[in-house]
């Protein structure tokens, strides 16, 4: 069995052209994540270019409103490119120079990653190429013009059902035709060892921060943290560094869509099963047979069959909880945190912020939430006026 | 090995080079799809490859997506690919793997999906999906049963040959060049000094595939290894003939065994 696992999830199932290039970012990523100057320069660009640390920020009209414990946000929707895509990206691409690297490709589901990709290939001088959903690329069209003034070229999958899943099988047949000065820079905590690990690694730095953030301010740790799960990148990152705390609960939520009985839902911890796909042993949603169900979710970025296998483990293990959220309660929690906190977050992080609403009020003045921000919802604001029956002519 | 299906996969090797042909189960539908592979095994293929299609088949190219699409779209399922592969045992005694990715086997049941084989008579599987380093948790139960699983070695295994061919059984797979399945013009890959190292490690026979779509191309790969492994270029017959694709199977796989034999 090969290295990389969670329990029994995770593993390396993928083609054999491209299990030498595993073994090759594996090892890189080993040398280069103990590396000093390495650690520098990431450090440097998350501070003078992404604008980290990012805020802590006490919600204090949603805490007096809700009426329960005390929610905090951590502003992952101030970073630069506007959600946490860009943590996991500097680091990957930053590791992609050092390899010698002159190209990189990425999947997007909403856009966020793949604008964060773009992003950090212009900085530094890489090729860019994203895989996007048609579906997707019409959901989010403003996403794929940003990319391409970033110097990306956006191409548009028209295989499947159009949407993430798509895009990253597209990613991996790109990949497997072309290694040799391409890094497949993926964007959750998700596919084969060890990606689940480098991502959460660079996106670890949320939690990190917020723990640091909650004791200054609070001299105490969070009754619970939580975050939208669609991969289930941001979440890991929430979480990892509370893991060892065993009282702080971990809470994911994923995208219920129209609801887990409806058959149009992406939520795989309440609806998937054990299975083998995008080079992992996780969970996923699928029929008896093993074919992969096309899933639904209003989030474009949340909509993905599957999750990360260290969710799937601490699912099993029961240190986390993860709970599902339709699009109707999504949708009223991204109109009520703009309208309490004048924020308009993603409808991904919208997920989160919809069952922060509902635990919040049951809980008491001494407990403390974190609530991830995994993103801002500009890129959301046409679709919600359409979820709401208003067409908005540009 | 509680049976004989390593010699019937051997047999497709025994005194000649073996051309391979490769049909997606069910395309365009279950009855078709038998005809197409009656007629690759009448025109002269050595052993067939059928494919159990698969939602998201991450080493084809467009070709052998769309029949996936079209064989599901047609109800296509494992255990149809069962029957189907069970129809087609009853007709003949030469070698018969499926090819498929490893969530169809994995969520059937690795012992249940490996037992039906050797009861049906199928002999090996083929997942791309599945390399050296994570075959162990199905290789014993297809061992068990007597089923090969049948490894791939690609233009970047290196040295990661010896391992995979030291262990191989039935037939290694050298996949010819980088990328998806499909048709290409030219191959380009070092396949001869692949193939040297293969043929020092090796117990089992090689056949090459992966963008072979001519007899000439078929003729030239053949006289590298012991075999040449066809799928994209028949499963085209299929797209542009639809259900009547059989005959047209029929004279290009006899074109292509030919190429092959005559090596």
């Amino acid at each position: 069995m090969a290295k990389g696992r969670y329990g029994d999830f995770g593993g390396q199932y993928i083609p054999e052209t491209l299990m030498n290039e595993i073994h090759k970012l594996e090892d890189a990523y080993e040398r280069f994540s103990k590396d000093p100057e390495f650690i520098a320069e990431l450090d440097k660009l998350n501070r003078e270019y992404a604008g980290r640390p990012s805020l802590l920020y006490f919600a204090e009209k949603m805490t007096n409103d809700l009426g329960g414990a005390k929610i905090y946000f951590k502003r992952e929707d101030l970073n630069h490119t506007g959600s946490h895509k860009i943590n996991n990206v500097l680091g990957q691409c930053l590791l992609a120079k050092k390899m010698g690297k002159t190209r990189i490709i990425a999947e997007t589901g909403a856009g966020q990653h793949g604008v964060a990709a773009a992003t950090a290939a212009a900085l530094m001088g890489l090729e860019c190429e994203i895989f996007m959903g048609k579906e997707d690329t019409i959901r989010q069209a403003l996403n794929v013009y940003r990319m391409e003034l970033l110097g990306a070229k956006v191409n548009p999958v028209t295989t499947g059902t159009m949407t993430l899943k798509d895009a990253v099988n597209e990613a991996m047949r790109d990949w497997t035709s072309r290694v040799d000065d391409t890094l497949y820079v993926l964007g959750s905590v998700m596919g084969p060892h060890p990606f689940p690990m480098i991502v959460r690694d660079f996106q670890s730095v949320i939690s990190k921060e917020a723990r640091e953030q909650i004791l200054e301010l609070e001299g105490k740790l969070p009754t619970a943290v939580m975050a939208c799960v669609g991969g289930g990148s941001n979440a890991m990152g929430m979480f990892y560094n509370f893991i060892n705390d065993k009282d702080v609960r971990l809470i994911g939520c994923e995208a219920a869509g129209r609801g887990v009985d409806t058959g149009e839902t992406a939520a795989t911890i309440a609806t998937g099963s054990l299975g083998v796909f995008h080079g992992m042993k996780s969970l996923f949603c699928q029929n008896e047979y093993g074919q992969i169900a096309p899933v639904y979710s209003i989030s474009a970025g949340l909509d993905y069959p599957g999750i990360g296998p260290e969710h799937a483990h601490l699912h099993e293990i029961g240190r986390a909880e993860y709970v599902p959220v339709t699009d109707d309660e999504a949708v009223n929690a991204f109109e009520y945190i703009a309208r309490t906190e004048g924020i308009i977050c993603a409808i991904e992080s919208a997920h989160a912020v919809a069952h922060l609403m509902k635990i919040a009020p049951k809980m008491s003045k001494d407990d403390i939430i974190i609530c991830c921000l995994s993103g801002r919802g500009d890129k959301d604001v046409a679709a919600i006026a359409r979820y709401r029956g208003i067409d908005l002519h540009e | 090995m509680n049976n004989s299906t390593h010699n019937r996969i051997a047999s497709a090797f025994a005194d000649k080079k073996a051309f391979i042909g490769f049909l997606t189960a069910g395309d365009p539908t279950f009855d078709a799809s038998y005809e197409n592979i009656m007629a690759l095994i009448n025109a002269g293929a050595d052993l067939v490859e059928i494919g159990i299609p698969f939602s998201d088949p991450i080493a084809e190219g467009p070709v052998i997506q769309e029949a996936d699409v079209r064989a599901l779209n047609g109800g296509m399922t494992t255990d149809r690919a069962f029957e189907l592969a069970a129809k087609v045992r009853s007709q003949t005694e030469i070698p018969l793997v499926f090819m498929t990715y490893l969530n169809p086997v994995f969520k059937y049941g690795y012992d249940r999906f490996f037992a039906k084989c050797a009861e049906i008579g199928v002999d090996g599987l083929i997942c791309p999906d599945m390399p050296f380093e994570e075959k162990s948790e199905a290789d014993e139960i297809a061992k068990k049963h007597g089923i090969s699983i049948i490894s791939m070695i690609a233009p970047t295994s290196e040295e990661r040959i010896k391992a995979i061919a030291e262990s191989a059984e039935g037939f290694l797979y050298i996949v010819s060049s980088l990328g998806v399945t499909g048709v290409r013009s030219e191959i380009k890959t070092d396949l001869s000094s692949i193939m040297e190292s293969v043929k020092k490690y090796a117990r089992v026979p090689a056949a090459i595939g992966f963008g072979i779509s001519t007899p000439e191309q078929a003729k030239k790969m053949s006289a590298l290894a012991d075999g040449v492994i066809v799928g994209s270029a028949i499963v085209r017959l299929v797209e542009k003939f639809g259900e009547n694709a059989a005959p047209e199977i029929g004279k290009f796989a006899k074109l292509l065994a030919d190429a092959a034999h005559n090596n």
